[in-house]
């Protein structure tokens, strides 16, 4: 009823908020400046690809954004609320809204891959066990292993292992996915069932932060590709602008390097 | 055959007596040192600093200081602040409170050896951290501490043999008093070494059938 009221100006504003904003992300590791002051805003449905040499800041970048590594500086909100993340419940809270996707998968190697999905639904949420359970079957057979949800880490293959951990961030309802790297320790044969994954995820909206060295899946994907060096952001656009048309000398020389060392866009 | 008479009245009732008396003492003696060992171990690395410092402070003690004199401290010191333990209970505290001294170690070791990754994971799917360590840590790391936690448990059964020093008379009293009684040191003390045989032999029956039980793909000891 409210919203009747609400001058057509503000009410273009609230449409366009974006589902997560970072301002001025700082961090340093005694004398080194890892994040110089980054800002992102992500509007609900997009896919945001960092790249950026070796060492940018990506990963540290992405883990301050679910406070896995808490920043000295900076804010960030998510769905226009601001995360408090000294408050204890409030970050838990938070980071159940944001999953992570890592390089090395980090599976927990004592469950199944079944367990692997269910336990944060049960100990995290206090769903019952059962129902936890059965949608953690639906999210494993969305990425393709219903038939090896008994298997232990150790039993998966890595292409294997980072599906279910996917599975197993998607199992929380998150809002916001963030990925470092997520094909960067597979076989090159093993990469392709994963990115066929997050395709997937992609194309039913989910909003995502993925850093990655695969340009070719990044530019038909991405809505914006973020280029990152010694911690700032140096330059964003279009995947089109970016390889095409960057203005920074540091984005052209780095797009061409990468350009050749992972093939074909 | 006197031999005989005598292994059957005498012998053979005391030792069974003594007998129970050490199982009495060893088995709970075992489970609160293992309880004690794995709330030390993860205080020593999840406390916060004076936690940590006080847990360590534990380790110090219990593990420096010769069993025996603890146990004498347990029976003979408390009573000067007004505390009289029976010699049963003294013998299982004393036991509890050093094998959970050495117990920790083990697991301190096999909770610095889990990934840092695991703990990433389980952080970003929202986990607070005592539920991160109780569902993820520790299950990981008590497979991995198994070996040296069964290790400290038979030497449990070992040392529990110095609960006769303040009058609980257990296997190895029995077997003293026995042998000064008779002067037949050489056959009581053999029959004794045998029974020690014969609990260690079962306890590490059940502790490799413990670490089967607990095997998963992954967490195998891979023995050379
Ligand atoms: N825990 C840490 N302690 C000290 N330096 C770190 C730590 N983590 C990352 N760094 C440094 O921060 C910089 C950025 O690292 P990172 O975020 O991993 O870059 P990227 O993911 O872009 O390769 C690197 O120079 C790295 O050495
Ligand atoms: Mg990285």
């Amino acid at each position: 009823m409210a919203h009747w009221r609400i001058p057509r100006m503000d009410c273009r504003h609230i449409m366009a908020e974006p589902i997560l904003r970072i301002e001025n992300i700082s961090k340093r590791y005694g004398k080194k400046d890892v994040l110089k002051g980054a800002s992102l805003d992500v509007n609900k449905g997009d896919l945001k690809i960092l790249i950026g040499p070796s060492g940018a800041g990506k990963s540290t970048l992405l883990q301050c954004i679910n406070f896995l590594v808490k920043p000295d500086e900076g804010r960030v909100w998510l769905e226009g609320r601001e995360v408090h993340y000294a408050h204890k419940r409030d970050l838990y809270a938070y980071r159940q809204k944001v999953g992570m996707i890592f390089q090395d998968f980090n599976l927990f190697d004592h469950l199944n891959a079944l367990e692997n999905v269910r336990i944060g639904m049960v100990q995290v949420k206090g769903m019952p066990k059962a129902e936890a359970g059965e949608r953690a079957v639906m999210e494993l057979e969305r990425v393709g292993l219903k038939d090896h949800m008994q298997k232990y880490p150790a039993q998966l293959s890595g292409g294997q292992k980072q599906r279910v951990s996917i599975a197993r961030a998607l199992a929380m309802d998150p809002k916001v996915m963030l990925l470092d790297e997520p094909t960067s320790a597979l076989d090159p044969e093993l990469i392709g069932e994963v990115h066929a994954v997050i395709r997937d995820l992609g194309n039913n909206g989910m909003t995502m932060i993925m850093a990655t060295h695969q340009i070719g899946f990044a530019s038909s994907l991405a809505s914006e590709i973020v280029f990152m060096e010694d911690g700032r952001i140096l330059e964003r656009g279009t995947p089109d602008k970016i390889f095409n048309d960057a203005q920074n000398a540091r984005t052209r020389e780095f797009c061409s390097k990468i350009t050749e060392l992972y093939g074909e866009r | 055959m006197e031999e005989w008479l005598y292994i059957q009245n005498e012998v053979y009732p005391a030792l069974l007596k003594g007998f129970w008396v050490s199982l009495q003492l060893i088995i709970p003696s075992a489970l609160c040192g293992l309880a004690i060992g794995i709330m030390i171990g993860v205080l020593r690395i999840y406390g916060n600093r004076p936690v940590m410092a006080a847990a360590n402070g534990f380790v110090v003690v219990f593990r420096g200081i010769p069993l025996v004199v603890q146990l004498f401290i347990w029976y003979f010191g408390l009573p000067y602040i007004g505390i009289y333990l029976n010699p049963f209970v003294a013998a299982v505290l004393g036991f509890s409170l050093c094998s959970g001294a050495y117990h920790s170690e083990y697991i301190r070791g096999a909770l610095l050896s889990i990934k840092r990754g695991q703990m990433l994971a389980a952080q970003s799917l929202g986990f607070s951290k005592v539920r991160m360590i109780f569902s993820i840590i520790l299950p990981q790391a008590l497979r991995r501490a198994l070996p040296g936690c069964g290790n400290e448990i038979i030497y449990l059964i070992k040392y529990s043999s110095l609960a006769y020093m303040i009058t609980c008379i257990e296997l190895t009293g029995q077997g003293k008093i026995l042998a000064s009684n008779s002067f037949k040191y050489t056959e009581v003390f053999l029959m004794i070494g045998a029974c020690y045989l014969v609990m260690t032999s079962v306890a590490s029956i059940i502790l490799n059938r413990v670490e089967d039980r607990l095997r998963l793909p992954g967490f195998e000891h891979h023995r050379i």
